[in-house]
């Protein structure tokens, strides 16, 4: 083809954060890129702090009838640990992966609102630092992530923290409801020309379907938080029992957000595996439109589930039936990505790099978190085990054991892109034995312990057969965990001085982000190459053997 | 289609589902509000003036619009003015709604029909405010000049909020005030 460079010499590189005008910069920035690392960073502080309170939950169970914690600081450990990770990690780290590749991928400038871009993030921090300020403001939440009341109203609530969980989450989630109006507007309308919307890379694809679904979702969130609020702080009577009202508002409400959230919380680690998988298999994705169009029907489904978070609440007969059915045909759209992705890597060229032994991981455990899910969508097994630790276990496995492990690909992916070096491979290795060791001796047996019987939330537990041991296996397996990601800090500290240079496209891969240098110039790219399929620059290295769409 | 109007369809989008949540949980306790007031403390002739004021004003920032299109500046700046004083009329009635029920001791704490009716119609007013804002913040870059053709489309924006605070109004005014009625 043409022989004009696409992709100038590596001249650019981050604004340094140990000099005033560098820190200034950082804490200025409208530059997505800039913004996206931020939110990587203040995200990963949390996942410490969150995992931090998890090792201390662990110490406790490790042994029946253990006293290292009371059972008031045992409460709110788990209500921290479960906010933080949700609120705090989880969803804004997908959002700042977001944030950083998609205007990338479809060959924008930046995003559609840079400065609407920066508030959320700020927005996000200070909503955190006002959840965790309640532990020096007179107690932390107490009452559980979800929150039922009427337990986390004002006549039963031992601290305020409850009001500090309101309040915070609200300010944290103006942030990503606006980074979700964003990423949707920038996909919308700033793509590269040619890259019509069923060309789009299929990490893109799923952030544009997650924003959707976060426009429509976290105002769920928002009226239930602001009428808990109301009731806490103004003396309101939404959720009070005595005055009339119905507890089970509060779980409508709520659920009608938390489900349609956990689907947040996994669509961008799928479009991860959708990108990784390909690229380390040498092979385009299997069934591009069963993937996509498998997510457009998660993204409507998600909202029609929300009941079978409920069904031991006495909804009645007709809604029980109504709500499993739905959550039995949610799996289908989910299970098909599963076979993409076998299919995928199916007779590929596999190169086993940390990125893709992360992503092997993920289908692994996200399959046997997705099998143990839609175990619950049967009501008869539903109340057996709800509110156990196989609904923990379950849980883990598809948030853990799936997007965490889907974000640390990811991370290895697009590190390189992002920094101008590589990570290390062999840090890398270790990162990921230690975390998949780890992980799945922390929460394998937490199955087995939910069938026994062991219920969540609670301090401590009797000496009943077979629990002391597994729960202790779960304990050492959770030190190993965080060793492992212990490793990861490791790799990223090391990597970052010594790390070997990257490429502007060290995997030979096929969509946008790799025309431009590592890292990018602000403005991100010196000449878009043409796009006229999926894997653009494909073509550009093999014009006789170009895709097709 | 441009990115700002795009922006404020979803975003009002999304601002509907959150009323829709607080529309529904007044309109679920409404066949048993406990103990406390109930919706017969409302009076919808009272609101009524306040609502065809607020209902009008969608009409006049239209004008507004259509006047910015031609370039008629000072037809745009008398239209735009009074859809702000409709505007304030409406939450200035709401205001003295307000009072009224205060001074009969009906107010957020006064059972599940105080709670529900003081949070919807709180939100509203709320969202009414801050468009009145914006559209005062128009009216004074108007007056300096700065508000041409050019920037139809902003202008144009900024009225779907407009109109999107008085369709929300639609909603509560049939919920609350006219089932009040049956």
């Amino acid at each position: 083809m043409s022989d004009v460079s696409i992709v100038p010499e590596h001249t650019a590189s981050l604004p340094s954060y140990n000099k005033f005008n560098g820190l200034l910069e950082w804490v200025s920035t409208v530059d997505h890129k800039q913004i996206g690392l931020l939110y990587l960073f203040g995200t990963f502080f949390f996942f410490c702090v969150g995992g931090i309170e998890a090792l201390l939950m662990r110490i406790q169970l490790a042994q029946p009838q253990n006293h290292f914690l009371s059972p008031q600081d045992y409460n709110q450990l788990f209500t921290m640990h479960g906010t933080t990770m949700v609120f705090l990690v989880v969803m804004p780290m997908l959002l700042g992966v977001a944030n950083y590749v998609v205007p990338l991928q479809i060959g924008a400038r930046d995003m559609a609102y840079p400065r609407l871009n920066a508030l959320s993030f700020w927005m996000f921090t200070f909503g955190g630092l006002l959840l965790y300020a309640s532990f020096i403001g007179g107690g932390a939440p107490d009452a559980g992530w979800f929150a039922y009341v009427p337990l986390s109203g004002q006549p039963y609530t031992s601290n305020p923290g409850m009001t500090y969980w309101a309040i915070g989450i609200l300010v944290s989630g103006i942030g990503t409801v606006a980074t979700a109006l964003n990423l949707v507007v920038t996909i919308l309308l700033f793509r590269a020309p040619g890259m019509s919307l069923r060309r789009l890379p299929l990490f893109t694809w799923m952030v544009l379907f997650n924003g959707f679904i976060i426009m429509f979702a976290m105002p769920a969130l928002n009226a239930s938080l602001v009428t808990l609020a109301i009731d806490r702080i103004l003396g309101g009577h939404y959720y009070d029992v005595k005055a009339g009202a119905s507890p089970l508002l509060w779980q409508h409400y709520f659920w009608s957000f938390g489900h349609p959230e956990v689907y947040i919380m996994v669509l961008p680690a799928w479009g991860i595996i959708s990108e990784v998988v390909p690229v380390f298999s040498r092979k385009p994705i299997f069934g591009y439109g069963a993937v996509a169009g498998s997510t457009v029907a998660i993204a409507f489904l998600s909202f029609a589930v929300w009941g079978h978070h409920m069904f031991s609440a006495g909804m009645g007969t007709a809604s029980d039936l109504l709500f499993s059915a739905a959550s039995l045909l949610i799996a289908v759209p989910t299970g098909i990505k599963i076979f993409n992705w076998v299919a995928t890597a199916w007779m590929g060229k596999i190169r086993f790099t940390t990125s893709m032994l992360f992503a092997l991981a993920f289908i692994v455990q996200f399959t046997i978190g997705g099998v143990t899910g839609v175990q619950f969508g049967v009501v008869p097994f539903d109340r057996y085990t709800t509110d156990s630790y196989y609904v923990v276990a379950h849980f883990h496995y598809v948030l853990f054991g799936g997007t965490a492990f889907g974000l640390f690909a990811g991370f290895y992916y697009w590190f390189p892109k992002a920094f101008g070096r590589m990570l290390d491979e062999r840090l890398g290795k270790l990162n990921f034995w230690l975390m998949f060791i780890g992980f799945n001796t922390a929460f394998f047996v937490q199955h087995a312990l939910g069938w026994m019987g062991m219920t969540r939330r609670i301090w401590t537990y009797p000496d009943y057969p077979g629990w002391g041991v597994y729960n202790m296996i779960s304990t050492v397996g959770s030190f190993i965990l965080a060793f492992g990601v212990l490793m990861f800090a490791v790799n990223v500290f090391y990597s970052l001085k010594k790390g070997e240079i990257a490429s502007e496209n060290p995997w030979n891969a096929w969509t946008l982000e790799w025309a431009t240098t590592s890292p990018p110039p602000h403005y991100n790219f010196d000449q878009v190459p043409p796009v006229r399929s999926r894997r653009p620059l494909w073509d550009l290295q093999h014009p006789d053997k170009a895709d097709k769409d | 289609m441009n990115q700002n109007k795009l922006g404020m369809l979803i975003f009002l989008a999304s601002e509907s589902v959150f009323f829709t949540m607080l529309i529904l949980a007044y309109a679920y306790y409404h066949s048993h509000w406990g103990g406390g007031p109930t919706d017969s403390v409302v009076d919808i002739k009272e609101v009524l003036p306040y609502t065809i004021a607020l209902w009008s004003s969608s009409l006049t920032i239209w004008f507004s619009e259509r006047a910015l299109k031609h370039g008629k500046y000072g037809q745009m700046r008398g239209w735009l003015g009074l859809t702000i004083l409709l505007g304030a009329f409406f939450l200035f009635g709401e205001a003295r709604e307000y009072l009224a029920l205060f001074s009969e001791n009906v107010n957020i704490q006064a059972g599940i029909f105080g709670t529900t009716f003081f949070t919807l119609t709180g939100f509203h007013g709320l969202h009414v405010t801050v468009g009145l804002l914006a559209l005062s913040l128009m009216l004074v870059l108007a007056s300096t000049g700065w508000l041409k053709k050019e920037q139809a489309e902003g202008y144009e924006t900024l009225s779907y909020y407009w109109h999107f605070v008085d369709l929300v109004w639609v909603g509560v005014f049939s919920v609350v005030y006219i089932w009040s009625l049956f």
